[in-house]
């Protein structure tokens, strides 16, 4: 025993050498795309104003992140620190003892309830991670594209079609930018992006949570109803088109309007030789109230077995202060920071959208607070349903007929 | 009297390593997982036994029974057109190659057996690329010979998709079959070839008649081959189609419903108990149809001795 010991002294001393006091926290990500972001950014200004701790960014394949982070927490070999999804899939692992309390983290008064809840339990009494930031839905189009053709940015629906019906008899253009292979794409950027207009964002969402609305209901069929009439705009064969080929379509000229997240901005400012602009989905009318997914996306928490929980809680009370939301925002345009001191942005595009805060009434994406929890999983039946409605092997109302029969099995209030 | 037999320790030395190495990382996964297939959570973040409970939802609830027979005929089709496709082509490709007239056989035979060593990322992407509608070859190659109207987006087509796969997956592994049946063509002696053509049988009556029943048994083993790894199949439509296996299920085989199940996707969290429940049935239609083989098919094979 006091071999071992001591061999493990001497081991340690000759490794540690001159970084003695160092710690070395590592960051579980599903976001591979901010590599470069976290390595020049993020944490070169943490860890100059803490040397005597180092941040590794260790990101994983975003679909495969989810099944990967927890596998490596049963098996104990996650970071230190988790990037947290939002509702659901955190929360289970607070519940199953994975992610520490950190309701007291000083920080966390710098956010609203509302950038909380996405992270808290069912009754709000603790909070595990530490938002940071949400994405906001929209459409980005191509200004040079409608410049030539004459276009008007469209307010209303009628407008909007109006708008894609030119685009598509000019013929020089590909009117949308969208295809069904991936299956999300339809339900996040489409039925999650124009529904909150017809249900009413936040009013309509909470309603069905309580059970007073149900998936039958018009103001959820409607937007399939529109999804619909999408499937004459999209380019050729969009049945097997995948999300980087939209995103390629677009960027490279070819399509004029793109159902879009913010989180594409960064992307697109590098890639597209064109003028963009963004405008939020329309209302059925001239001066309706109009309201938008401004969806709590994205967090950060803490491995509650993490032999260095006190490094890795002065990095959490960093990543709540308004300087690391200045950072993370102006180096990710598109990913809105939760913090409620204001943040100035740069980008034009992101401007855009974040103005739509100020006119517009958020709301976060229907299927993601408590309605995925059983089997069947709503969300994924989302994917499928839109991205049938879509390619119209499935009409609205038998989509939304089966989303209510799927809910309605598991979820007391529905039934 | 005899000397007793020496204990032939050597035999278990050898094999110990092997045994070892198998057990530890095939046999007692396999025990463990068909074990948890029999507990669920008690939801108080244990365990519980419960039987064959996760079985009777998997075959009795509608929502689970739906998805695992959807799956199940989906792979049982994707079994169909290897069966029907890739095993004929490999057995004519082996007889075109084993005759001795044939110039640059060894250059065919690596260039058919190379995308059986390809990653099977490499070719699903090879191939979704290949087969877009936006960027792919396939709509310009067609359009080249005046059949552009017989493209269509076959990997978002119900109709099309998991046929199209699959035969992607028969273009990656006609190499196996071919290799195996050549194999079994080169080992035939000459003097049974020779006897057939001193009784007037050449040509193709001679495949036929002498060289197809002398290498039955290589195409029983490749069915079985075939039959085995379809049943485990994922990677393939995982890569292609991601795992809800679009478009509208119709892609989805038993690997990719295991996955989903077990590992969880977006925001289904994994079940790994059910994921267990699924995992059980495969083995035990893998174990059957392997046994049907093995004692319905293979004992009733003649087999020649030379």
């Amino acid at each position: 025993m006091t071999k071992t010991y001591r061999v493990a002294l001497l081991t340690g001393t000759l490794l540690a050498g001159p970084a003695l006091a160092e710690t070395t926290l590592t960051i579980e990500s599903w976001r591979n795309d901010d590599l470069t972001i976290w390595q020049d950014t993020l944490i070169p200004a943490f860890e100059a104003a803490h040397p005597d701790i180092k941040v590794v960014f260790a990101p994983t394949a975003p679909a495969e992140y989810n099944a990967a982070l927890n596998s490596k927490l049963a098996a104990g070999s996650a970071g230190d620190l988790i990037t947290c999804r939002p509702f659901d899939a955190s929360l289970e692992l607070f519940n199953q003892g994975h992610l520490a309390d950190l309701t007291d983290l000083g920080a966390m008064a710098n956010f609203s309830p509302v950038a909380k809840s996405a992270w808290q339990t069912d009754d709000g009494s603790a909070t595990f991670c530490v938002p940071m930031a949400s994405v906001i839905h929209g459409f980005i189009y191509n200004a040079d594209a409608f410049a030539e053709l004459g276009i008007e940015v469209p307010k209303t629906r009628d407008a909007f079609f109006a708008a894609l019906d030119k685009i598509k008899e000019d013929g020089t253009y590909i009117p949308m930018a969208m295809g069904t292979n991936d299956q999300w794409e339809a339900a996040t950027m489409g039925y999650q992006n124009i529904g909150p207009n017809y249900w009413k964002g936040e009013e309509g969402r909470l309603a069905l949570i309580k059970g007073e609305q149900k998936l039958t209901d018009p103001q959820w069929v409607e937007p399939y109803a529109e999804l619909a009439r999408w499937k004459d705009y999209l380019g050729d064969g969009f049945e097997a088109q995948t999300y980087p080929d939209s995103q390629n379509l677009f960027t490279l000229g070819r399509a004029a309007i793109y159902p879009a997240g913010s989180w594409e901005i960064s992307v697109f400012n590098t890639q597209a030789g064109f003028k963009m602009g963004a405008f939020a989905p329309p209302v059925a009318a001239e001066g309706d109230t109009c309201y938008i997914s401004d969806h709590t996306d994205i967090a950060m928490g803490m491995n509650a077995k993490s032999p260095n929980a006190e490094a890795a809680k002065v990095f959490l009370e960093w990543v709540g202060s308004p300087e690391f939301a200045a950072l993370y925002a102006n180096a990710l345009p598109g990913f809105f920071s939760l913090n409620s001191t204001p943040v100035a942005m740069e980008d034009p595009l992101a401007q855009e959208f974040v103005s739509w805060r100020e006119t517009c009434q958020p709301t976060i994406r229907s299927t993601y607070q408590i309605l995925s929890r059983g089997t069947p999983n709503l969300e994924n039946e989302t994917w499928n349903a839109s991205a049938n409605v879509i390619r119209g092997t499935e009409t609205p109302e038998d989509a939304a007929k089966r989303l209510q029969e799927g809910l309605a099995s598991w979820y007391e209030p529905q039934k | 009297m005899a000397a007793r037999k020496p204990v032939r320790w050597h035999i278990a030395v050898f094999l110990a390593p092997a045994v070892a190495v198998y057990t530890a990382i095939m046999i007692v996964p396999l025990f463990g997982t068909l074990l948890q297939s029999l507990f669920n959570t008690d939801g108080q973040g244990g365990r519980m036994f419960v039987g064959l409970r996760n079985f009777a939802t998997l075959f009795g609830d509608a929502l689970w029974s739906k998805q695992f027979w959807n799956a199940l005929g989906n792979n049982a089709w994707f079994f169909l057109i290897h069966m029907l496709v890739q095993n004929p082509i490999g057995i004519a490709l082996a007889a075109i190659l084993s005759t001795p007239r044939l110039r640059m056989a060894a250059f065919y035979r690596t260039a058919i057996f190379i995308p059986t060593i390809l990653s099977f990322v490499i070719v699903g992407f090879v191939w979704k690329l290949i087969l877009s509608p936006i960027w792919g070859i396939a709509p310009g190659m067609l359009d080249m010979v005046g059949l552009k109207s017989l493209f269509a987006p076959w990997l978002g087509k119900e109709e099309y998709a998991l046929t199209a796969l699959a035969l992607v997956s028969v273009w990656q592994f006609v190499g196996i079959p071919m290799m195996l049946i050549y194999a079994a063509l080169l080992s035939i002696p000459d003097e049974v070839i020779e006897a057939a053509e001193m009784d007037g049988i050449t040509g193709m009556s001679q495949f036929w008649k002498i060289k197809l029943p002398l290498i039955l048994p290589s195409i029983g083993i490749i069915s079985v081959l075939t039959f085995v790894g379809n049943f485990n199949a994922f990677d393939l439509i995982y890569v292609a189609q991601g795992a809800l296996a679009g478009p509208d299920f119709s892609t989805d085989i038993l690997g990719t419903f295991l996955y989903r199940t077990f590992f969880g996707f977006q925001l289904q969290l994994g079940d790994p108990y059910m994921g267990s429940a699924i995992a059980g049935a495969m083995f035990a239609i893998i174990l059957v149809g392997v046994c049907i083989y093995l004692f319905g098919i293979q004992t009733r094979l003649r087999r020649y001795q030379f």
